[in-house]
């Protein structure tokens, strides 16, 4: 990662440094015009998160609940000392969040691997297959979470009919039939997204290494796991990135499936709207959406290591 | 490449099984929709048609409101960050300057960024400022998601875009203003378009700002109407109506979506890959 991310610096200050000096009119007009065009989009963006996100520190730092306004008072961080010492609700949620996370993304990576291989690799039919996984993607995943609460449910599914289940299953009604549910709505709805990733990165491994390989001997199941994957690891790494933050923010899927997070489905998305919106504690509530903040920068910063030790390991193997 | 009967065959059943994945919930969602109260619960996926769910749907006030409010919401939160992006992307993918990799990756950072963590200071400060339940304090919060992705699309599909031709038409003769709008505009519209797509679906996709920043038929869109319908009891979910909402709410994006589907994975995969 360093040395990639050096390696880049470098180049930018050499193509940039020169001109520094000796730049023409032209050159500083262009610039003048890139940060004009670019201004408008940048200035939004960092307005619409970074002042919301600035003000939810600030108020993270006070006690501020909407039933007692007049209370409103600073209490450095103890909203953030109330959370972190609550092993039933937010450590118990960012559990929830980790399985639903962790177990979902790995059942999308091997979906959306087996679905981008036959879209590479297929002999006919690939049109019909991309129209298909391209319907949950369309889908809103409130409707989506709708369709599997409802098929689920005995009172109008079909699930219970099917046979070699249980006439009488209610998963449902369970903490693991619940967490089964919200999962599989999960990776129903975003399999197509990490499918397309996965296909994008497919395109790019060179045929040629494959005929090589072959030529050599070495079987289908060989080419796939020495040739295709370490090929694929940055696209791979990307879609994981994606999605892993994506996952771990869900929050319509089990509002729908389990309304207010019931039966310990709670996530941590869920425990922040909750507190905030349910129980009107702006101030703790706030603390809650900082935490689940940091978490995802901390999952980011995982990630993006972990990318620039592959891509830079690649560079030095090529 | 000659492919055996066998092969054919497993091939045939791949595709299917995708088939049968992608459609099930979408036709069981479909036919609870054209069941009637007494048939919901008989677990056959074709029971008859009864259209009654979506007589009763249409003349739900609430549901027309959050279908306009729903589809004015997102074409402006759509039409706003597509114009920002288009200006962002057009400088960064054709002109030379410092900084260009740093608003790539402050377009991805803020594309990561969770929803929950700016609902509570939406809430107060929307509250206080009468924001609360209005367009405009929807669209400013959409704008979080959607400006991001609106840039990367559109600069990977920039960067796509033969740029010279613009000064071939202006050494031939074309106006600057010419060049620009018979050269470049035709060839930038598609992904233009493919963009607001996108931009459009996921904003029309948005649940946990609609739920909490919005309380009546003003603002409140479709998703969030959806988790509040109440049927003829308070207590009982109207499965039939909610399902026929959904189906509403789900063809038109559907039939776009197949429509530009090679351009519209283009778009999902554009921005991931080369960015």
């Amino acid at each position: 990662m360093a040395t990639a991310q050096s390696a880049g610096a470098e180049t930018v200050r050499q193509t940039a440094a020169p001109p520094k000096r000796g730049m023409t009119d032209r050159a500083r007009a262009e610039r003048k015009l890139a940060w004009l065009l670019c201004a408008p989009a940048v200035i939004a963006m960092l307005i619409v998160t970074g002042y919301p996100i600035g003000y939810a520190v600030y108020l993270s730092l006070q006690r501020y609940d909407l039933r007692f306004p007049d209370d409103k008072e600073f209490v450095g961080l103890s909203n953030y000392a109330d959370v972190l010492s609550s092993w039933s609700t937010w450590w118990q949620d960012v559990i929830n969040t980790l399985i639903i996370t962790v177990v979902s993304v790995s059942i999308e990576l091997v979906l959306g691997m087996a679905i981008a291989l036959v879209m590479h690799r297929a002999i006919f039919g690939r049109g019909p297959v991309r129209a298909a996984i391209l319907i949950p993607y369309g889908i809103i995943t409130v409707v989506a979470a709708f369709a599997w609460k409802y098929a689920f449910d005995p009172t109008s599914g079909f699930i219970a009919g099917l046979p070699l289940i249980s006439d009488t299953a209610q998963p449902l009604n369970t903490h693991n039939g619940s967490m089964l549910v919200i999962i599989l709505a999960e990776v129903w709805k975003t399999t197509p997204f990490m499918a397309l990733l996965l296909l994008a990165g497919l395109a790019l491994v060179p045929d040629e290494l494959h005929e090589a390989a072959k030529v050599d001997g070495a079987t289908t199941t060989q080419r796939f796991f020495r040739i295709t994957i370490p090929l694929m690891k940055p696209a791979i790494l990307v879609a994981l990135l994606f999605r892993t933050l994506d996952a771990f923010r869900i929050f319509d899927n089990i509002y729908i499936i389990q309304p207010g997070g019931a039966l310990n489905t709670e996530s941590v998305s869920i425990l922040g709207y909750n507190v905030l919106i349910n129980r009107v504690n702006i101030g703790l509530g706030s603390a809650i959406s900082i935490l689940i903040f940091v978490c995802v920068i901390l999952i980011a910063v995982f990630f993006v290591k972990a990318l620039g030790t592959s891509t830079a390991q690649q560079r030095g193997e090529t | 490449m000659t492919h055996t009967n066998k092969e054919r065959g497993l091939w045939g059943i791949g595709i299917l099984v995708v088939l049968l994945y992608a459609l099930i919930p979408v036709v069981w969602i479909a036919s609870l929709s054209l069941k009637k109260p007494e048939e919901i619960g008989d677990q056959k996926f074709f029971s008859g048609f009864s259209f009654d769910n979506y007589d009763a749907v249409f003349s739900d006030d609430t549901f027309i409101a959050a279908l306009v409010n729903s589809i004015g919401i997102a074409s402006i939160a759509t039409l706003i960050s597509i114009v920002l992006a288009a200006m962002a992307a057009y400088a960064t993918s054709r002109l030379n300057f410092t900084g260009k990799a740093l608003i790539l990756s402050g377009a991805l950072a803020v594309a990561m960024f969770p929803p929950i963590s700016i609902v509570g200071s939406l809430f107060d400060m929307w509250r206080a400022v009468g924001l609360y339940d209005t367009w405009l304090g929807l669209i400013i919060p959409y704008m979080t998601f959607t400006l991001p992705l609106a840039i990367y699309t559109l600069s990977a599909f920039f960067r796509e875009i033969p740029w010279e031709l613009e000064q071939a038409a202006q050494v031939d003769g074309a106006t600057p203003f010419q060049a620009f709008r018979k050269i470049i505009v035709p060839l930038a519209a598609p992904g233009v378009f493919t963009a607001a797509i996108l931009v459009f679906i996921f904003a029309w996709n948005d649940f946990i700002f609609a739920n909490t920043l919005t309380s009546t038929d003003n603002a409140r869109t479709v998703p969030a109407a959806l988790a509040f319908f109440t049927g003829a009891s308070q207590f009982e979910q109207p499965i039939g109506a909610v399902c026929a909402a959904s189906v509403v709410v789900t063809v038109p994006i559907i039939i776009m979506v197949l429509i530009f589907q090679r351009r519209i994975v283009a778009g999902l995969t554009a921005g991931a890959v080369k960015g």
